[in-house]
């Protein structure tokens, strides 16, 4: 299997530089940055220093008896991120960057985010590294996660809503683009998952591979071998690259990404870009999208709010297309289903976009032998997600 | 082989050549296709080549526009909203060719290019009668597959250099580029600038060392006092969201197209004195 992204950040036809002019410069800066940042022994040490003692990693590999015993098939074991500091994986991708920013002499950071998250995480490294924080955020989801925008601004992070567009996180990346093209020279734009132009892609998939490096030894150490499958959810993608990358070369390990059926794929509203998208260009790599006949992109809806973009990161649909990986769906309904079993069996709330992975484990568990391992990344904490749970379930809070 | 090139009029590079013999810079209106209408965008193009015009630029309006400001995402919109697809836009290029032979230059983001493929795009293009393609979002890195089927069809591929663009790339940029140059005047999305940046002479003077294509400037220019500052040392002179405000202002009212057109009018006079004082001028 080759080294990719190759030198013009290409996975196959998948990636690349789609950016106007004047970002071009900044990105050729920071891939050189990175380069020089990731042989540089002491940027290693302080990335292996808040990674331990700031975010608490390794994270454990915990084996769900009662799941396992509940759905008679293969060992399942979480790969537990929701125990990062900030309830999710994206910390290990933001203190990354925050560190990469420092590194470049940048005082500035700016990000994107849908339900709040990677807002959260990258507002969190920007408190502890003094850096100034500005958060481009669609203003339907200011109001659907009027929680993650308190948690933001008591970080001390600005949080500017977008009205343009759909107002939602496409449109926030968008307003991220078009203030990093106003403010370049002083301005490090911290992208939460594993897509846009090159070298993002690469860069977050690095910072996020400790998940998987983590997993490979745990599993080795409790197993004795490499696991026979392993589930994440997949829309951006950066949890699900993260636990796969260091896998990729196991050619007996199956991967499987989880898409987003939202109310299913016989209609609109869905966000399953890889099953059902088409290939398109959209902020600065090509890669699947959800499109019309037109190439405008389309709307796109999931319970889950960190699942609800058009667009995936390019490694992805490269692993789509050259069979490496495969990616399924799951409705809202049975991201539910799956957080309510998981809550009841093993006493963990999982955010709604880890329980459409749990929920394809349920699926696929009971078809597989019991000396089979399953290992599903556990890539966010629920408790963000109780109001829209609630609600789901018919409870008002 | 389908090639139009030998029987493609070169429209860009006469109109710079006659401008540049009049000591002249050009003036280029930048209208969203299908803002309000495409019907109004027909009669638009029109006006605005009667009233000064030297070349227009259509924007191809798409969902995500990343590196335009408020006034021109909600032209973009408002293209969406009327229909103005790739194939109905070209259809209305190929009617308005029958009635004028302004250079016209399709200004838009790559999918749906890509989506309507590259091949057929610049087939059709080039027989609806479009000069030139200027992609924003396609850097010359990434534009092998447009920039092939353009030169076999006889399209000029129009690149943006930016104020972060260091000379030497902007070197690799213009052989690559054919029409002109689009030097981008801010750090910065499309939009109205109370004022220029103050060395904005001295960059384009600077390009003048890696390029004799003709050198256009754009972004941030909304005014005839500002188009006529720039049309001093550029070849050219792009006005966009100013045009994009007055269309979304007038959108509704019948004299929309006359409007827009004495606004043109206005900025092609500054434009024209800008150096009917210079040595040379015969204008």
């Amino acid at each position: 299997m080759q080294n990719l992204p190759d030198s013009r950040g290409r996975f196959g036809q998948f990636g690349g530089r789609y950016v106007a002019e004047t970002l071009m410069p900044a990105l050729l800066e920071l891939e050189q940055a990175y380069k020089q940042a990731r042989r540089d022994p002491q940027f290693r040490a302080d990335l292996k220093r808040y990674s331990a003692e700031y975010v608490g990693r390794p994270t454990p590999l915990y084996f769900c008896a009662n799941l396992t015993a509940k759905l008679g098939g293969a060992k399942i074991y979480l790969k537990r991120e929701d125990l990062c500091h900030t309830g999710a994986h994206k910390v290990n991708n933001t203190l990354g960057q925050a560190l990469l920013a420092a590194r470049m002499g940048k005082t500035r950071v700016t990000a994107e985010t849908g339900a709040g998250q990677h807002g959260v995480a990258t507002a969190t490294m920007a408190a502890l590294f003094k850096q100034r924080c500005e958060v481009f955020m669609g203003s339907v989801d200011v109001e659907r996660q009027a929680l993650n925008v308190f948690r933001m601004k008591l970080l001390g992070a600005t949080v500017t809503p977008v009205e343009s567009g759909s107002k939602s996180l496409k449109d926030a990346l968008n307003e991220a683009l078009r203030d990093w093209i106003a403010t370049v020279r002083d301005t490090y734009y911290l992208i939460g998952t594993a897509a846009g132009p090159h070298p993002y892609p690469m860069i977050v998939r690095d910072f996020q591979a400790v998940i998987g490096r983590e997993a490979r030894r745990q599993i080795l150490a409790h197993e004795n071998r490499p696991p026979d499958v392993i589930v994440a959810c997949v829309n951006g993608g950066s949890n699900a690259i993260g636990i796969f990358y260091p896998f990729i070369r196991d050619a007996g390990v199956r991967l499987v990404g989880v898409e987003a059926a939202g109310l299913g794929l016989g209609g609109p509203m869905h966000a399953a870009t890889i099953t059902a998208g088409s290939v398109g260009v959209l902020h600065g790599n090509r890669t699947y999208l959800l499109q019309d006949e037109m190439g405008q992109i389309r709307e796109t809806h999931s319970i889950a709010a960190g699942l609800d973009y058009p667009g995936v990161g390019p490694e992805h649909a490269w692993l789509k297309d050259s069979g490496r990986a495969d990616y399924v769906t799951v409705t809202d309904a049975e991201a539910l289903d799956a957080l309510r079993t998981l809550s009841e069996t093993e006493g963990i709330i999982p955010a709604l976009e880890s329980s459409h992975a749990v929920a394809h484990a349920i699926k696929l568990a009971p078809r597989m032998a019991r000396e089979q391992i399953m290992i599903v990344n556990l890539s966010g904490r629920g408790d963000k997600d109780m109001q829209t749970v609630a609600k789901a379930f018919g409870v008002t809070l | 082989m389908d090639t139009h090139h030998n029987t493609h009029p070169d429209r860009i590079a006469a109109r710079f050549r006659a401008l540049r013999a009049r000591n002249e810079a050009a003036l280029i209106p930048y209208i969203v296709a299908g803002d309000p209408s495409l019907a109004r965008t027909r009669e638009l193009v029109l006006e605005l080549e009667a009233r000064g015009a030297d070349l227009i630029e259509l924007g191809v309006p798409f969902s995500d526009p990343m590196a335009d400001g408020p006034a021109n995402q909600r032209a973009a919109a408002r293209g969406l909203a009327a229909g103005a697809t790739l194939p109905a836009i070209l259809s209305m290029v190929a009617e308005l060719r029958r009635v004028s032979q302004i250079p016209l230059v399709l200004f838009g983001y790559y999918n749906p290019i890509l989506h309507y493929g590259c091949e057929r795009l610049c087939a059709d293009a080039a027989r609806a009668g479009i000069d030139g393609l200027l992609v924003v979002d396609l850097p010359p890195e990434e534009a092998e597959e447009l920039a092939g089927p353009a030169a076999r069809h006889g399209l000029d591929i129009i690149y943006l250099l930016a104020p972060t663009t260091p000379l030497e790339r902007s070197r690799g940029i213009a052989r690559s580029a054919s029409g002109f140059l689009y030097y981008v005047s801010v750090t910065g999305v499309t939009g109205a600038r109370a004022r220029l940046s103050a060395d904005l002479a001295d960059k384009v003077n600077q390009l003048r060392a890696v390029t004799d294509l003709p050198i256009g400037v754009g972004f941030g220019i909304s005014t005839p006092a500002q188009a006529g500052e720039v049309a001093a040392f550029a070849d050219a002179v792009v006005v966009g969201s100013a045009l994009s405000l007055l269309i979304e202002a007038n959108a509704e009212a019948e004299d929309l197209v006359p409007t827009a057109g004495e606004f043109v009018a206005t900025l092609k006079d500054a434009v024209r004195a800008a150096r009917a004082a210079a040595p040379g001028a015969t204008a």
